[in-house]
């Protein structure tokens, strides 16, 4: 349901502040939000200078220089630190993107990194992806058929592959999905962008049998036809992509099946 | 479970509002106006049909410049909420969907609306009608 107020033990309370070390060249404020993890204390945003002269391009550098100099609780994911492990995912100057692709020099005054939006917190940065996953799960992720396996291998025209471009790129960071209003709203039932373009996916894949099954079950006024094109997923997506155009792409699918 | 007591992370607080989330907000909002204009247009359609009298109390209503006000706040709310319905129905027709699309036409249907409004309420004024 709509709530636009966060909880009351959710309102971020203002946090400790870490001064610039003495003689930094290029200081630089971050302001991050923080959750201890204990259940009762308020979250609350730290702030921390540092010094840009002594640190990586990218929003990631700044936080393992936190980390590694500052405060070692802060806690975050990362990994592969460019852009494919989906790992740092995290709403950055207001909008969620991958902290490892996204260049502080492209933002301007306080660098504000907060978790991804409308997530349960497990603790600063990371949050509980549970529901997600479970969503992915949900729309069957893989190949199905139900022909005889060929000798050697299910064949695909290049044309044929050349559909699942755009789509096969997706490394579920989530992004899209805490991006979007009513995946906030209703996260429960609405499948989420992230998850309605794998579910596309293999709708487009010409080696999949199972597209009339697929869709019966994806047509809910819950699970699909809660995307109302706000477009928050596309103009977010760190790496380019359309779930807002695939979502459509679904809906179009189920309106020729209904003809 | 122990889930109830973990915050939920700020969102609407903290995300950067784009103009595609600001039109689709909008587009709701003026489909509220469209309903509450409706009981308007009723009132003074069942006014209008019985008599002279009834209909003498929407004029009194209607007539002053609050209650120019609010057609023109009703007009506009028509003309967006038309043109962002037809971005809405080739959107669902799987076009126009990239980032600098939907911006370009988000941006057409506002001035679109807002060019359409003038436009008819210089036609009204023009023509002899409206608030007097």
């Amino acid at each position: 349901m709509v709530q636009l107020a966060l909880p009351a033990n959710s309102r971020v309370q203002p946090g400790r502040r870490h001064p610039a070390p003495a003689g930094a060249a290029r200081p630089r404020e971050f302001a991050v939000y923080r959750w201890s993890g204990v259940p009762g204390e308020p979250p609350r945003l730290d702030t921390f200078t540092i010094d840009l002269a002594d640190c990586g391009p990218m929003v990631l550098d700044a936080l393992i220089k936190i980390k590694a100099e500052v405060d070692s609780t802060l806690t975050f994911r990362r990994s592969c630190r460019e852009g494919i492990c989906g790992s740092c995912a995290m709403n950055i100057d207001g909008n969620n993107t991958l902290a490892c692709t996204k260049a502080i020099e492209d933002i301007s005054g306080t660098v504000k990194i907060y978790p991804l939006p409308h997530m349960q917190v497990i603790k600063d940065l990371v949050v509980d992806f549970s529901t997600f996953w479970a969503q992915y799960e949900s729309i069957e992720p893989w190949l199905k058929t139900y022909t005889p396996a060929p000798a050697k291998e299910r064949r695909q025209s290049p044309a044929e592959r050349e559909r699942l471009d755009g789509l096969y790129e997706c490394i579920l960071c989530a992004c899209c999905s805490t991006s979007c209003p009513s995946y906030w709203w209703n996260g429960d039932r609405y499948l989420g962008p992230a998850a309605l373009l794998q579910a596309y996916r293999w709708l487009a894949d010409s080696r999949d049998e199972a597209t009339a099954e697929r869709l019966e079950e994806l047509e809910d006024p819950f699970k699909l036809y809660r995307c109302h094109t706000i477009m928050n997923c596309t103009n977010t997506c760190p790496k380019g992509l359309n779930p807002a155009k695939a979502i459509a792409e679904i809906k179009k699918l189920i309106v020729e099946k209904h003809l | 479970m122990a889930d109830l007591e973990r915050p939920l992370s700020p969102h609407l607080q903290i995300y950067r509002w784009h103009l595609t989330m600001a039109l689709s907000i909008l587009h709701r909002a003026t489909g509220l106006v469209l309903a509450a204009g409706l009981l308007l247009l009723t009132w003074w359609l069942t006014a209008l049909a019985r008599g002279p009298e009834a209909f003498a109390i929407v004029r009194t209503a209607i007539d002053n410049p609050l209650g120019g006000l609010v057609l023109f706040a009703f007009t506009l709310a028509v003309f967006y909420h038309m043109a962002n319905g037809v971005r809405h129905l080739v959107w669902d027709l799987g076009i126009g969907l990239g980032k600098e699309e939907a911006y370009r036409s988000g941006l057409f249907v506002l001035s679109f609306a807002g060019v359409a409004t003038l436009l008819l309420w210089i036609a009204i004024l023009a023509f002899g009608g409206g608030p007097r």
